[in-house]
């Protein structure tokens, strides 16, 4: 039995504000082109751990950590390591859709990809095409690519988030609760591209919402004040959780 | 629409002793109503005032010198005969100067305190520059009296003379009260404003603006230019109008440091003359009904002018928030 080689992990990894422990060493491995879940309780850290890994924790004031972070064995917070760079490869969604109101459809998803100047304005085109048609939204816009983003519905824009960012083609996505702030039509449209774009991208998901963990993701991990609680394949996560907390967890007695 | 509750149509329920009234104590709104009804009337009202006033007290130059009132240069109290341009023209090129100047380093230092100063000193700084604003304008004045025209004089002018002299408006003998001072002065004295406006309305752009750009990988200055500037460009627009409104109307600082000539130079460093320094120097010296008309003339266009600019400025905001900016 051979694991594929995890395309991204922590060792040890803790996450501070200030002299306050949000996560607590945490060690876990994340396999090629699945989808992770990360669940638990508000405030159990999932967010500020999936922040770690491409470095928008430390923006954050006061943000710091220890610990390691390696993407395909690399350790992304070496010296020398550019977070700038280590984004482009490791992208990022948001609760909240964050469209960028005075762009344009089309410049919204071209964003990421112009900031490295190296594709001319053809090369640009056919990705933010490709990039639409990937993030299911193509055939919606793509008689209004010049029109302002803010006229889109919020799954639209979601998906326009998403778009943005598969175009500059990370190889990890990071969705901070993408569907925390859409409809459940919304909802089912992003679970259904999470599960298409695993076959290109790794995927990490933090959600509140365990049927969402239950139906989209390969592997789950429970976390609970700050602490990694569990983790393991989806399927065996929600039926026999080998720790009490977990299981308390999902069988919603306490969340 | 429901209709509201009228007390004599609404008859008891049969048998019930004690129905409890639907009537309720609407005094209170209506007065309430009415006083914010007028207080918001209070305002149109003075303004349509003030325009009446300045009119009629202009009319006697208005019919003797109609609108080329407006393009004369002229302006001799002796022989009665006056001429604006050359108030509207100093007004016009100070603020012009001003702004030029102030908005650059405004930005710049609204920019820096929003996103790239450390955490503690933001607000130390933020609240000094709000207390510039604070300062009488005739302490500018003086300051820039004993201070800042000494300085410029020394150095700064024969530097620009020396440098950049091959230009028509760094060329001729240097004053120390002329446009250029005068227009300086602008500069310190708006600045406050539209760094304060403009680091609020940097303030207010939602973190999720950030967050997004430096996601997709861009440095934090990339971040600034192609999230946060363009999200709060209608606000920082609003910031520099109201910058602008403020050197336009800017009296006593601008006519302690102008010159106070009614000759336009091509040289900035030769003296000029402003609306409101005219208006505030001479309406009391002013010995004929005509100077005093002609004095009260400058004001209307004064206001005309402030007028256009905003109006201009509220069209600009409007065309760029209907691209899709955010105020």
């Amino acid at each position: 039995m051979t694991e594929p080689l995890p395309r991204l992990r922590t060792e040890k990894l803790s996450a501070m504000y200030g002299k306050f422990t949000a996560v607590k060493n945490v060690s876990l491995a994340f396999a090629p082109n699945k989808v992770h879940a990360l669940i638990g309780p508000s405030g159990c850290g999932k967010s500020t751990f999936l922040r770690t890994l491409n470095r928008m924790h430390e923006m954050t004031p006061g943000g710091w950590i220890v610990g390691k972070v390696y993407l395909d064995d690399q350790d992304v917070y070496a010296n020398g390591v550019s977070p700038i760079q280590l984004r482009r490869r490791v992208g990022m969604v948001f609760q909240k859709p964050t469209p960028f109101p005075t762009m344009s459809i089309f410049d919204n998803v071209a964003a990421g990809l112009v900031l490295d100047r190296s594709k001319s304005k053809r090369e640009v085109a056919e990705i933010v095409e490709r990039s639409l048609v990937r993030a299911a939204l193509w055939n919606e816009v793509k008689d209004r690519l010049k029109a302002s983003a803010v006229g889109l519905s919020g799954g639209q824009q979601q998906r326009l988030c998403l778009a943005r960012t598969i175009a500059p083609e990370p190889e990890v996505i990071l969705l901070d609760e993408p569907t925390a702030s859409l409809d459940p039509q919304g909802t089912q449209r992003i679970e259904e591209l999470v599960f298409e774009l695993k076959r290109e991208f790794t995927i990490i998901i933090v959600t509140h919402n365990m049927q969402q963990a239950a139906r989209v993701s390969d592997t789950t991990s429970f976390f609970y004040l700050g602490e990694m609680v569990e983790h393991g394949a989806t399927r065996r996560i929600f039926t026999t959780p080998k720790e009490e907390r977990t299981e308390a967890y999902i069988t919603g007695r306490f969340g | 629409m429901a209709q509201p509750a009228d007390p004599a149509a609404t008859p008891a329920p049969p048998g019930q002793a004690q129905s409890r009234s639907l009537a309720g104590g609407s005094l209170g709104d209506v007065v309430f109503k009415w006083i914010l009804i007028l207080s918001a009337l209070a305002i149109p009202l003075l303004l349509g005032g003030l325009l009446y006033e300045l009119v009629k007290g202009s009319l006697p130059a208005i019919e003797a010198f109609g609108l080329g009132f407006l393009t004369s240069s002229v302006w001799d109290p002796v022989a009665e005969r006056f001429g604006a341009w050359p108030l509207i023209f100093g007004t016009l090129l100070t603020s012009f100067i001003a702004l030029l100047l102030a908005v650059p380093l405004s930005l710049g230092v609204a920019i820096y305190l929003t996103e790239f100063a450390p955490g503690p000193i933001r607000r130390p700084v933020a609240m000094v520059i709000e207390l510039l604003a604070a300062i009488p304008s005739v302490v500018y004045g003086l300051w820039g009296i004993f201070v800042l025209i000494p300085f410029l004089t020394s150095t700064v002018y024969p530097w620009l003379q020396g440098t950049l002299g091959f230009l028509p408006i760094f060329q001729g003998p240097i004053y120390g009260p002329s446009v250029l001072s005068a227009s300086l002065i602008l500069t310190i004295m708006v600045m406050p404003y539209i760094m304060s406006v403009s680091r609020e309305v940097l303030l207010a752009v939602p973190e999720g603006q950030r967050e997004a750009a430096l996601a997709l990988g861009a440095t934090r200055w990339e971040a600034v230019t192609s999230a946060i500037v363009p999200y709060a460009k209608s606000g920082i627009i609003g910031a520099v109008i109201l910058g602008l409104g403020r050197a336009l109307g800017e009296t006593m600082a601008v006519t302690m440091l102008i010159g106070n000539s009614h000759e336009i130079s091509a040289s900035l460093f030769a003296p000029g003359y402003s609306m409101a320094a005219a208006i505030a120097n001479e309406f009391s010296e002013a010995a004929s009904t005509l100077h005093y008309a002609s004095l009260t003339y400058v004001a209307l266009a004064l206001f005309g002018v402030t007028v256009l600019v905003n109006a201009g400025a509220r069209l600009l905001i409007w065309r760029v928030g209907r691209r899709g900016g955010s105020a």
